[in-house]
């Protein structure tokens, strides 16, 4: 029996029993609760890591190093941060960040919206191949070390440069931009703006771009977490501890263990490595704080990017 | 010249006359097809958007092509004042050297079982979410969920890996003190080579998996509603209602998933797992992309390391053609048409 034929059965005609059946049979309920339960669970093997790192990062050096910590702060203490915040590498780190931050995502904005919008007219000639031209460097790269040798020719090695420049532009970025142009401004808005007289570049500055503030807040955020989370192009390109990056000082006291200690004192050695061990929680939360607190303002507009670059597919 | 003069031009085009009209001046009658012609029509009405992708086509070159052709270096014996196309050529020797090193058969093998452990940890786990999720209704719970879970794809890697390492400490860390619960000794996770993929993979999919989840829900959300409503008067079951109207309706999206996953196998890796390792594992965790940097930075053999990464790129190539081959006979869905 087709759906149609079935919508005409006059109401009544349902009997009572059926009719609870189709809105939650014991079932379906049974299912539903299994569901919570298994989403509790991830929830809880989400969360928990993150609760046990800070409430270490708030406890005692001596309750962190008896392993006594779990998901509370056990003697509270804000010692951790103390030794986090008078630690000048890690002061540097967050300056430089701060930098790279800023400026990189200055840079890949313009350059991802310069050509982006280009891409995006349909009466650009050369359009689709300079979308191969493009999309080619998705699925084939010359690799690590012929990069390397095009930016030491290039004399960025051990500048702040070769973390701005040679990542600035990201393909998906440039396919996102480009979609949300092509279809959230309407060709109507070019025709009455070249009628009264603008000019390719005046339409995108006075027109595209003010109607564009959604896009370019995720390909803000995007870039700008991006550059805050890379430790990759420090580590290759750079030496200079000065220009050092946030991660790449989080590796070495975190990963490395490389507290800047040099005493020869045993008893101090060991005190030194038990605040080491506190600084590791603290040093997490402060270098992903800036990320998370902004999280639940930009998650909508990441959600949006995702979705923007899948309407391609 | 008539530079000045476009205001005109896309309101001709617009009175449905494309590429002819008044500029029939320019473009011989004879052949409107030209390509010459309309290149030439397109500069002189859109010089400027020529002038913006100068700088991001530079930009293309420099960064993505020319290293592309600085991989010649893989057939050559690289010598710094001669340059990469001024050095002396070795035909295959690197690759020959490469594939007779007795590191190569274990590299490949960890390569392969790490990606591939990976792209079937991680394909699956997004879907279910998502499907749960989407089953639970619109509560607090749900947006609970789905925050928290989104929430680990923002820390970075090096964040991740050093949580993972505390978390882990024999000594120190929770899951140990876990484990202690059930009488279980302390286990030196970091430091077994048989830990290792494990630690990565599944490291990768507590930070990934809510936000692999979000293009699910954006598939599931555009199902017709319309099939649910019938499929419920017929009373299927909410799990035969997942089973028959929800997966097949986002199959599309997962095979596209699938394929960039694929596709990014190889490439994917460096950065955790080098962060990850250490001497006491390195048996498991020296992959294709970390013996690439080892060789080419820290030893300077920039021919063999370009050579090792120009066959991982090569192989990373053909597997995407495969998989996006294979995924539109089975299903009709792929990156090209």
């Amino acid at each position: 029996m087709s759906a149609l034929s079935m919508s005409k059965l006059p109401k009544p005609q349902v009997k009572r029993a059926d009719a609870k059946k189709v809105r939650e049979p014991f079932g379906d309920r049974i299912f539903l609760v299994v569901i919570t339960l298994m989403l509790a669970v991830l929830l809880a093997l989400v969360l928990l890591p993150l609760i046990y790192i800070v409430a270490s990062s708030f406890s005692s050096v001596a309750a962190v190093n008896e392993g006594r910590v779990s998901f509370w702060p056990v003697e509270f203490s804000l010692k951790a941060y103390e030794v986090a915040f008078s630690n000048p590498k890690v002061l540097t780190g967050y300056y430089n960040s701060l930098i790279y931050a800023i400026f990189g995502t200055l840079i890949s904005v313009t350059l991802t919206v310069a050509i982006a919008y280009p891409l995006s007219r349909k009466a650009f000639f050369g359009r689709n191949v300079l979308m191969t031209f493009l999309i080619f460097t998705m699925l084939f790269s010359g690799g690590l070390i012929p990069t390397y040798m095009v930016v030491q020719d290039l004399g960025m090695l051990d500048t702040r440069w070769a973390l701005l420049i040679p990542n600035a532009i990201g393909v998906w970025q440039v396919i996102i931009a480009r979609t949300f142009f092509a279809h959230s401004i309407p060709d109507e808005l070019y025709e009455a703006a070249t009628l009264d007289g603008a000019s390719e570049l005046r339409f995108l500055r006075s027109v595209v771009l003010p109607l564009s503030k959604p896009l370019l807040a995720v390909l803000i955020l995007m870039y700008t977490i991006f550059q805050w989370n890379s430790y990759f192009d420090a580590l290759v390109y750079l030496k200079d501890p000065d220009l050092f990056p946030l991660q790449i000082v989080l590796r070495e006291l975190l990963i490395l263990n490389q507290s800047n200690g040099g005493s020869t004192n045993l008893a101090q050695q060991l005190e030194q490595q038990q605040l080491a061990n506190v600084l590791k929680y603290a040093l997490i939360v402060v270098s992903s704080l800036p990320v998370l607190l902004i999280y639940p303002f930009v998650a909508r507009h990441f959600t949006k990017g995702v979705m923007v670059g899948a309407v391609k597919g | 010249m008539a530079i000045d003069a476009p205001p005109l031009i896309p309101a001709v085009r617009e009175a449905g006359q494309p590429r002819r009209g008044l500029r029939r001046r320019t473009a011989p009658p004879r052949n409107r097809r030209s390509r010459w012609a309309e290149a030439k029509r397109s500069w002189r009405l859109q010089w400027q958007l020529y002038l913006l992708i100068i700088v991001p086509v530079a930009y293309f070159v420099i960064f993505k092509y020319v290293p592309i052709g600085n991989a010649v270096i893989a057939f050559k014996d690289y010598n710094i004042l001669a340059g990469p196309w001024g050095s002396e050529w070795v035909g295959l020797r690197n690759f020959e050297l490469f594939f007779s090193n007795p590191v190569f058969p274990v590299l490949l093998k960890n390569t392969f079982i790490l990606a591939f452990y990976l792209v079937l940890a991680s394909f699956p786990i997004p879907i279910i979410l998502a499907i749960a999720l989407n089953e639970i209704g619109n509560g607090w719970f749900k947006r609970t969920v789905q925050m928290v879970t989104y929430a680990p794809y923002f820390i970075s890697t090096v964040v991740v890996v050093s949580m993972t390492v505390l978390v882990l400490s024999p000594r120190l860390g929770i899951v140990g003190d876990g484990l202690g619960l059930f009488g279980v000794e302390p286990v030196n996770f970091l430091g077994d080579p048989d830990y290792f993929r494990h630690i990565y993979v599944w490291s990768d999919v507590w930070q990934t998996a809510g936000y692999s989840a979000v293009i699910y829900m954006a598939a599931l959300a555009g199902i017709d509603p319309a099939l649910h409503e019938s499929a419920k008067i017929d009373g299927a079951s909410r799990l035969q209602r997942i089973r028959h109207v929800d997966l097949p309706g986002i199959m599309p999206t997962a095979v596209i998933v699938l394929i960039l996953g694929v596709g990014n196998m190889m490439a994917i890796g460096f950065e955790k797992a080098y962060l990850l390792q250490n001497d006491l594992n390195l048996a498991n965790s020296e992959i294709i992309p970390t013996y690439v940097y080892k060789t080419g930075l820290i030893n300077a053999d920039f021919s063999m390391a370009t050579a090792v990464g120009l066959f991982n790129s090569v192989v990373n190539l053909c597997l995407l053609l495969v998989v996006n081959f294979a995924a539109k006979r089975i299903t009709g869905n792929g990156l090209w048409r």
